[in-house]
């Protein structure tokens, strides 16, 4: 009796969860949450045992060991569980239909990822069982300025444009060295640049046509201030009007990058054009011009200990992190891969390891620097009254080869539950079960039905918006 | 060389080669009545309440009078309608029926190594707007009889390649010359966002095109303006360029005409929910296969839909062993539920054919999407009145209503019932009988399936064709023909005792034509008679074993 009782229990749960999860869409008013008896990892403000959490309106209200929660509270017994703030990637290809690069061109600035983003990527859903709440979607590294990109918030089930960070700054993937002069995939015709000079070549000459493109614009804004009636507008040109907002600070520059003496140029060339460089990706060289880095501004984010894939990789170590941040470099690690996102925790840790960074360093580099980083750090990436409720409720310490994500929230709604995810799979199976048997069945019946043959010719393809396997090229996106 | 005057045998060709429930026109030309009476019928106007033993005037091409009190004119053919229903003409809402074959301009990943790489938008990749259906009428198009003879007289026909593929235009599927099949023109502009290019050609993603769409709107708009102001005070301007996309579409948005934008899935529609707002287009969204989904969000807007009648389904060939997702197993279970929920929801919708190229196989489509929910009245208003609402074109067509353009479809019953056959359909009051297959019903005397060698003398000299046939086991003959012209679909092919027949149609002089192969064959011998264009000759064909392809096929 209590077996079948339990049973019913479980399954009125599941069924409260999985409503309360589709009413996300209706963007219901988060629940007042307490997350209670938890050890909870500020990232900002140290740690602290047995602690709660009030979440209300999606953001974190109080914590401490003396919250007052009203008695209307739904109470996440976080009991022997560790809560950080939710990962942010700063480096991510999930959620993008249609391909990850438009390697057509070496300045493909005018593409935006916030056009293709894909809500229905089940990567989304896999990344927050990997603690993930935040991730900055790049464009491909197949050109020297590569296309527009978008922060999101890993909202599993809400509609692609209700993914977007509020507020958070669009940026631009620049990237050097071998995947912009397409060393290691040859076309026909070639495509220029070849080199890394004409990688830099690239650049510069993009955004002097971009100056004289502001030009003209403030020279027909003058124009017109001054009363002239006869003047056309310059026609707008959607691959420099965000090299513009570059040059205004009004998009930051994300630059995959290996080598030092690439770094060192792209540092140059954006001085000389007046803009800053906001983060280099992959940096795996970074340890050795750290100083430059640092005294630029300028953000690293990395990789653990990924090396050797490439020439250009080769002289990557995995103390790179570690002596960035000690030289005052604000570093992240990213994943660059969907799969590698789901234990970002892990990688984040191997900086404790290699370098010797503090637990909170290493916490730091997947949280609160990210969040720097993406200039969102007044929203998130610590645990701090005001800040978004977007937590990761882990079964240990984090930055411990056993944890294991429990909870994922984002705004204060429960985004994954590991316990509800496992309940739900014998009913997912089931449904797949029965969808494959109906579609067999209609399948054999129509075969029996139909008359053999048909009496028109086949009609080539059409008009239609059907989705596509990816083609081969797109998969390089992920090279790194 | 053949001259007109030998070509214009295709028309008498064409009649011979009579497939299966083929068409053929009641009268030559001239003598064709002008009249006809279809009495005591029921109708279904569409526009109104079905009539019981109602009669239908035609004359002239124009429906002249519909009711039960009708004066039948003197001249009339009458046609007896006891046991017949009379239905508007289907509209198939987008195709590229009665179009010939795409010729230039078009992208669709096909680009000659030859043609330099498009290097951006200013190339003008796969962009050909200007562009008029209307102006490329094929009448050889096979389809166009079999189109009709499923009961569609109307055609919302496109040019098929390209991101601006060129402008659709609304066809009756019948004409004495290529114009007089034009309804309207152009009806829309077609869009899709299928990138071209790869890694060689701009664009080569999803955000390639859509990014290249959105700046040849900004370049349209901003040469309209441009235009304007030159125009008024050219002294001190520098001159706007020309440009041909820009002229074409700048024309379009004058006219305010619809746009037909891509979307199939939820997160596709509301996709170009978005762009089309953002661009401001008269948008009409095309796929609408999850509409399930969003078909509120899409009535909000009062976006109109032509839904896909291509059903989602696993690929024939599929590995059985490749996981499906859910979603994707959902989506195939739920398609057909779409016309339903766009229906609840009070979004405009019609039926477009899509990926369907058997055309007996649309109202069966249809028909699906009734057992998923769909009232049999609004899916025969998708296939009717509201296509031709959606094109503008409501004052025209759609309905069996006095003053219409005499497009109607004769039924022995119920049009959605699997056992109801098309009997006649007139298209600009032309009448058509759709005839049953005539073909000998002998079982066949062997199997033809296998490589075949065919080989004939043209007027133009000797010939080679392979045959690869495939033969079901009721004697219907299917497979390709492939010769040094290009390869041909089999169609209306069969076998019957030592007898066999079959057409395909294939490029000649330039442009399509049926070709009608028909003769005898005994084990792996076969001889006939091939017809095409007007000219007839004999050929032989002979079966190497199998074991032999195989090894032809090795060298």
């Amino acid at each position: 009796v209590i077996r079948v009782r339990s049973v019913a229990l479980t399954a009125a749960m599941l069924f409260a969860w999985m409503t309360s999860a589709v009413s996300l869409a209706a963007e219901n008013a988060a629940p007042v949450l307490l997350i209670h008896n938890a050890t909870i990892l500020t990232v900002s403000s140290g740690t602290i045992e047995r602690g709660d959490i009030l979440i209300k309106d999606g953001k974190i209200a109080a914590f401490g060991t003396e919250v007052k929660a009203p008695a209307d509270a739904q109470v996440i017994d976080a009991t022997g569980q560790f809560v950080m703030p939710g990962i942010i990637d700063c480096h991510s290809h999930i959620a993008i239909d249609g391909g990850v690069n438009e390697g057509s061109i070496s300045v493909s600035s005018m593409v935006n990822i916030a056009d293709v983003i894909d809500s229905d990527d089940i990567d989304i859903y896999r990344d927050l069982a990997g603690g993930v709440t935040t991730a900055n979607i790049l464009h491909g590294s197949a050109n020297a300025i590569g296309g527009q990109t978008e922060v999101i918030k890993l909202r599993w089930g809400q509609p692609a444009e209700k993914l977007p960070f509020e507020g958070a700054l669009p940026g631009i993937k620049f990237a050097l060295g071998e995947n912009p002069k397409r060393s290691n995939f040859r076309s026909d015709p070639p495509r220029y640049p070849a080199t890394r000079m004409g990688v830099e070549e690239t650049i510069r000459a993009a955004f002097t046509e971009a100056r004289d493109y502001k030009k003209s614009w403030d020279d027909y804004n003058n124009r017109i201030a001054a009363g002239e009636k006869n003047v056309i507008a310059p026609r707008r040109d959607l691959k420099l009007d965000p090299l513009v907002e570059v040059m205004e600070g009004k998009r930051y520059v994300h630059a995959h990058c290996y080598r030092e003496d690439e770094i060192l140029m792209l540092l140059r060339v954006a001085k000389e054009f007046g803009f800053k460089v906001r983060t280099l990706q992959h940096v795996l060289e970074g340890y050795k011009v750290a100083d430059e880095i640092a005294a630029a501004g300028t953000g690293a984010s990395t990789f653990s200990d990924w090396w050797a894939y490439k020439v250009e990789a080769y002289d990557a170590i995995p103390y790179n992190a570690a002596l960035m941040t000690k030289r005052g470099v604000i570093v992240s690690i990213n994943s660059d891969d969907a799969a590698e996102a789901t234990h970002l925790n892990q990688e984040a840790a191997k900086s404790i390891r290699y370098g010797g960074l503090t637990h909170d360093e290493a916490l730091r580099m997947v949280t609160l620097n990210p969040a720097i980083q993406l200039g969102i750090d007044k929203r998130v990436g610590s645990i701090e009254v005001g800040k978004d409720a977007d937590l990761a409720i882990y079964n240990h310490d984090p930055m411990s080869a056993y944890a294991v994500v429990q909870k994922t929230l984002i705004d204060g709604h429960v985004y994954f539950d590991r316990e509800m995810d496992i309940l739900g799979r014998p009913a997912l199976a089931q449904e797949r079960k029965d969808l494959s048997a109906k579609a067999k069945k209609e399948f054999e019946k129509k075969e029996e039905a139909a008359p053999k043959g048909g009496e028109t010719p086949g009609s080539e393809k059409r008009l239609e918006e059907k989705p596509k396997p990816p083609q081969g090229d797109e998969l390089i996106g992920g090279a790194r | 060389m053949i001259n007109v005057r030998q070509r214009s045998g295709i028309i008498a060709l064409v009649a011979v080669c009579a497939s299966v429930f083929s068409t053929v026109k009641l009268a030559g030309q001239g003598g064709e009545p002008r009249s006809f009476a279809i009495k005591g019928a029921k109708v279904v106007p569409v526009s109104g309440s079905t009539m019981d033993e109602a009669t239908v005037v035609v004359s002239r091409g124009i429906i002249v009078a519909v009711g039960k009190d009708v004066m039948v004119p003197v001249d009339a053919w009458v046609i007896e309608g006891k046991g017949l229903t009379v239905y508007p003409g289907f509209i198939d809402a987008l195709s590229d029926v009665g179009l010939a074959a795409p010729t230039s301009g078009g992208g669709e990943g096909n680009a000659k190594p030859q043609q330099p790489a498009s290097k951006g938008p200013e190339d003008r990749p796969a962009t050909t707007p200007w562009r008029n259906a209307a102006d490329e009428i094929n009448m050889n198009d096979p389809r166009i009889e079999t189109w009709r003879a499923a009961g569609f007289t109307t055609t919302i026909s496109a040019p098929k390649a390209g991101i601006f593929p060129g402008q659709a235009a609304a066809l009756n599927l019948a004409g004495d010359w290529p114009e007089s099949f034009v309804v309207k023109e152009p009806t829309a502009i077609p869009i899709s966002m299928q990138a071209p290019g790869g890694f060689r050609n701009y664009p080569g993603s999803l955000m390639g095109a859509i990014a290249y769409v959105r700046q040849v709107w900004i370049d349209t708009n901003w040469s309209t303006q441009a235009e304007a102001a030159y125009e008024k005070n050219p002294r001190g301007l520098e001159r706007p360029r020309y440009d041909r996309t820009e002229s074409a579409l700048a024309e379009a948005l004058r006219r305010h005409d619809v746009v037909l934008l891509p979307g199939n899935t939820s997160l596709q529609i509301r996709r170009v929910l978005k762009l089309a707002a953002e661009w401001k287009l008269n948008a009409v969204v095309y796929g609408g296969q999850m509409g399930y989904e969003v078909a509120p969000e899409l009535a909000a807007k009062k976006i109109a839909v032509l839904v896909d009648l291509k059903w989602p389904e696993a690929e024939k060939d599929a590995d059985p062993e490749a996981e499906t997702s859910l979603r994707t197993l959902r989506f195939r279970d739920r398609a057909p539920s779409s016309p339903a929920a766009l229906q609840k929801a009070g979004v405009k919708f019609a039926f477009y054919s899509g990926g369907v190229t058997t055309p007996k196989d649309l109202l069966p489509a249809v028909k699906k999407s009734i057992d998923a929910g769909l009232s049999a009245d609004a899916a025969l208003r998708a296939l009717t009145l509201s296509a031709a609402e959606i094109y503008g074109m409501a004052e025209m067509l759609g309905s069996v209503e006095k003053g219409k353009i005499a497009n109607l479809v004769v039924t022995d019953g119920d049009v959605f019932d699997k056992k109801t056959k098309v009997k006649i359909v007139f298209v600009d009051g032309r009448k058509f009988e759709v005839r049953e297959p005539q073909r000998p019903s002998e079982p066949p005397k062997g199997d033809l399936t296998g490589k075949w060698k065919l080989t004939y003398t043209t007027p133009q000299g000797d010939e080679e064709s392979t045959a690869d046939l495939l033969m079901s086991s009721d004697g219907t003959l299917t497979g390709t023909l492939i010769n040094h012209r290009g390869t041909g679909n089999i169609f209306s092919g069969y076998v019957s005792g030592d007898k066999f027949s079959f057409t395909i149609n294939i490029p000649i002089e330039g442009s399509p034509q049926d070709v009608h192969f028909s003769g005898t064959f005994d084990g792996n011998t076969m001889k006939g008679t091939i017809g095409a264009i007007g000219y007839s000759f004999d050929f032989t064909g002979t079966k190497p074993k199998t074991a032999a392809v195989m090894a032809g096929g090795a060298k």
